[in-house]
């Protein structure tokens, strides 16, 4: 059954129905979504509040918001790992080596991008929009939500950078979640645990699967937003 | 507005993956080791945790890194106790404190593997010193790991057992696990120290075999450490120490006996509290 | 019903006083006066870049002024409700209807008489089968009777309009200018500039003509028309370019 073939190799996977397998599929679902989620909450009005309002230190804050979309994952692991760790500042909690680190860690690394892409989008809106709103009563505060509403299409397209980017990563789930079998393994980690172990046809068979996996949660978004188009038409 | 009605749906749906598997929550009591990637990826623990695991109920979970990152580990206090190969610094682990004790519980040892054509000669030496020599001399393509890991630093004895200073455009220091340094060591077909039982579960060896072994510095000891919880309060000081009497013992012993591929045991065991000889 | 110039007795719905607005050392908006009476349409004309359009904004709020003050007075309440359709209709992604609710939630309509009055809004200005449809697939001339509704569900008691229909074909022109008599009939004030003449013929009941950041001109439509006091204006009225006889000032580097 072995067999070399990466793509029937990842079928057969899928289709073996293994439960290894898919608690590690379900697992790594499970982490970058709700890093996205997460990461949403917390960035959309951010960069939306961001895009309304002059503060000292704007400038700043958009360059470094713009920087931190490439902040390396295996340094934004290192720096949970530091803060999580027992020997660190909030290691009473316990949470090192759970998912729940390595949601913590995906969520810095999803956060910067969704931020600074609304921070951008709502910019732009904002010029467009602005003259109206204020004469229709609305402030900048009130106008956010209407303004991310407006933004939705361009915003989902932020929110799916993110997920990718949380999916694909290794670096920092890797050191927060060590990577423990049945535990923290995710399909990035596993990937290259069977890399390192020479056991290349399976960690390509296994990247497939991450790939449909990835590939899936894209294609419902999109059916998504084409139903909900329709719907309004 | 028609939008309200999807709301419900998604959030649900959203609410149900964003709560971290619950197949984790630690209802079952628990410990974690830090061990060494070469144990993991030769399958120990998948054959011996379980035998644990039902003798007592408590998990084992694996923390596989360098030996290196498994003593940062230990000396953070993130982890119940350690299982790793490099006894100088198991012994100032415990002498620092922050180790219970150190007992023995299985070796191995380590191979030279290398190339089938083999040109630095290396078949044909009697000691791992003048091996090491014939490849410096030669400048054949050596891949070292390079990561303090318990290979690198017992590789490292071994260059300095021979008084070589490894140096130059063939020495080269990959800063990787065990598995991607044997992978960069086949793709260019260079010499690489690795523990056989790495070697016997890795499965992309191309055009390396096994040139040398068998001489006695290449004894490769596993030692177990409970971490202290004089100096780590929250270690489960209780379940650590059962995991590691346990590991001596009879029946973890014999678990490592147990424990093949392809009919080969990756590992001997070795502790002094087992009765009369395994099979 | 036509308005009149503020010196009738009456106390006017909305006066600008001493207003001026610079930008960048450039003074844009000399320091002007206006009183308009609570009712009646006021057409704004002049040149391009006469300030027409800064004048609006400043009245109804959008800019402070550099200097001066914007007073607004309406039955001994403080802000009177207002309302501004833009030469270009800004319209949000979401359906005809929506948008007149959005509007309505603005200004703190209760959820449930929204629907009602959007609808009412909407019917009021020929657009009720649209109501389901995207705003932005709208016309045109429907997207700036959308806006016209809109601004018809929040009851303003002033009306700004910014050169609404210099984008639209003829037809929807004159949708736009019976729509702004809807308003005039309901007793809203209308501010309005244009650079149709015609229109401004068609709709104003006074003129108010500026040139160069000045208010030059306030007068009854009809004596405007036939007799205008000033020569720009009069240069103005016979299709000519007019050369500023003051150029905007520009303040010496110092005053700032």
């Amino acid at each position: 059954m072995n067999s070399h073939d990466p793509f029937t190799l990842a079928l057969s996977l899928i289709l073996s129905g293994d439960p290894g397998l898919f608690g590690i599929i379900g697992l790594s679902l499970q982490v970058s979504l709700s890093a996205v989620l997460v990461a949403s909450l917390i960035g959309l009005p951010l960069g939306a509040a961001i895009a309304l309002f002059r503060f000292p230190g704007r400038g700043v804050a958009i360059t470094l918001l713009n920087a931190l979309m490439g902040l390396p994952p295996v340094v934004a692991g290192l720096l949970v790992y530091l803060s999580l760790s027992r020997a660190g500042p909030l290691g009473q909690f316990g949470l090192l080596f759970t998912p729940t680190a390595m949601v913590i860690a995906q969520t810095l690394l999803v956060l910067p991008i969704i931020a600074a892409l609304t921070r951008q989008a709502i910019e732009d809106l904002w010029e467009e929009y602005r003259e109206q709103l204020q004469s229709m009563g609305s402030g900048r505060a009130r106008a956010i939500p209407t303004l991310l509403w407006d933004a939705r299409i361009t915003l989902t397209t932020a929110v799916l950078a993110g997920f990718g980017r949380a999916s694909a990563e290794v670096g920092a789930v890797l050191i927060v979640g060590g990577n423990i079998e049945g535990v923290t393994r995710v399909m990035t980690t596993a990937i290259a645990l069977e890399t390192s172990k020479g056991d290349l046809p399976l960690a390509l068979a296994l990247g497939l699967v991450l790939l449909a996996l990835v590939a899936a949660v894209n294609a419902t978004a999109y059916l998504l937003g084409q139903a909900s188009r329709r719907h309004m038409q | 507005m028609r939008h309200p009605r999807r709301w419900p749906s998604l959030a649900s749906l959203l609410l149900l993956l964003a709560t971290p598997s619950a197949q984790v929550t630690a209802d079952r009591p628990f410990i974690t080791l830090a061990s060494t990637t070469s144990t993991e990826q030769s399958g120990l623990f998948r054959h011996i945790v379980p035998q644990f695991t039902a003798r007592t109920g408590i998990e084992v979970r694996v923390v596989a890194v360098g030996t290196g990152q498994a003593f940062a580990i230990g000396r953070r206090g993130d982890a119940d106790a350690l299982l790793v190969h490099h006894r100088a610094g198991e012994d100032a682990f415990v002498a620092e404190g922050y180790g219970t004790e150190r007992r023995d519980v299985m070796y191995n040892d380590f191979v030279l593997v290398g190339p089938r054509a083999d040109p630095a000669g290396v078949a044909e030496t009697r000691s791992i010193q003048d091996a090491l020599a014939k490849i410096a001399a030669s400048e054949s393509a050596f891949a070292s790991r390079g990561d303090d890991s318990g290979t690198h630093r017992k590789e490292l004895q071994l260059w300095g057992m021979a008084q070589i200073d490894p140096a130059g455009q063939w020495y080269r220091q990959l800063g990787s696990g065990m598995g991607p340094t044997l992978n960069t060591a086949a793709g260019m077909d260079a010499y690489v120290l690795t523990d056989r039982a790495t070697w016997l579960s890795f499965g992309n060896r191309q055009n390396l075999m096994i040139l040398f072994e068998g001489e006695a510095s290449l004894f490769n000891p596993y030692g177990s450490i409970p971490l202290n919880p004089a100096r780590f309060e929250w270690v489960k000081a209780d379940l650590a120490q059962q995991w590691h009497a346990w590991l001596v013992g009879k029946e973890g012993q014999a678990a490592i006996a147990g424990h093949h591929i392809d009919g080969a045991p990756l590992f001997f065991p070795m502790s002094e509290d087992r009765a009369g000889r395994v099979e | 019903m036509s308005g009149l110039p503020p010196m009738a007795g009456q106390h006017p719905l909305l006066e600008l006083r001493d207003v001026s607005f610079v930008r960048s050392g450039r003074v844009l908006l000399d320091r002007s006066n206006l009183a308009l009476a609570p009712q009646g349409r006021t057409v704004v004309i002049g040149p391009n870049g006469a300030g027409k359009s800064l004048l609006m904004r400043l009245a109804h709020g959008l800019l402070e002024p550099s200097t001066g003050a914007i007073v607004c007075r309406c039955n001994g309440s403080a802000a009177p409700r207002q309302a501004m359709v833009f030469q270009r209709p800004v319209l949000l992604r979401r359906s005809t209807i929506a948008n007149v609710t959005h509007a309505l939630a603005l200004s703190g309509v209760p959820r449930r008489l929204r629907r009602g009055q959007a609808e009412r809004a909407l019917a009021r200005f020929g657009l009720a089968d649209l109501a389901q449809r995207p705003a932005r697939i709208l016309s045109g001339g429907e997207q700036q009777r959308l806006a016209l509704a809109r601004a018809w569900a929040l009851e303003p008691e002033i009306l700004f309009l910014d050169e609404p229909s210099s984008a639209l074909d003829p037809a929807a022109t004159k949708a736009v200018e019976d729509a702004v008599n809807v308003f005039h009939d309901k007793g809203t004030r209308i501010v309005m500039t244009t650079h149709d003449l015609g229109q401004a013929r068609r709709l104003a009941d006074e003129v108010v003509f500026m040139c160069g950041g000045r208010i030059l001109e306030h007068s009854p439509a009809s004596s405007f028309f036939d007799a205008p006091a000033t020569g720009a204006a009069a240069t103005f009225l016979r299709g000519e370019l007019v050369l500023d006889p003051h150029e905007p000032a520009t303040l010496p580097a110092t005053r700032r």
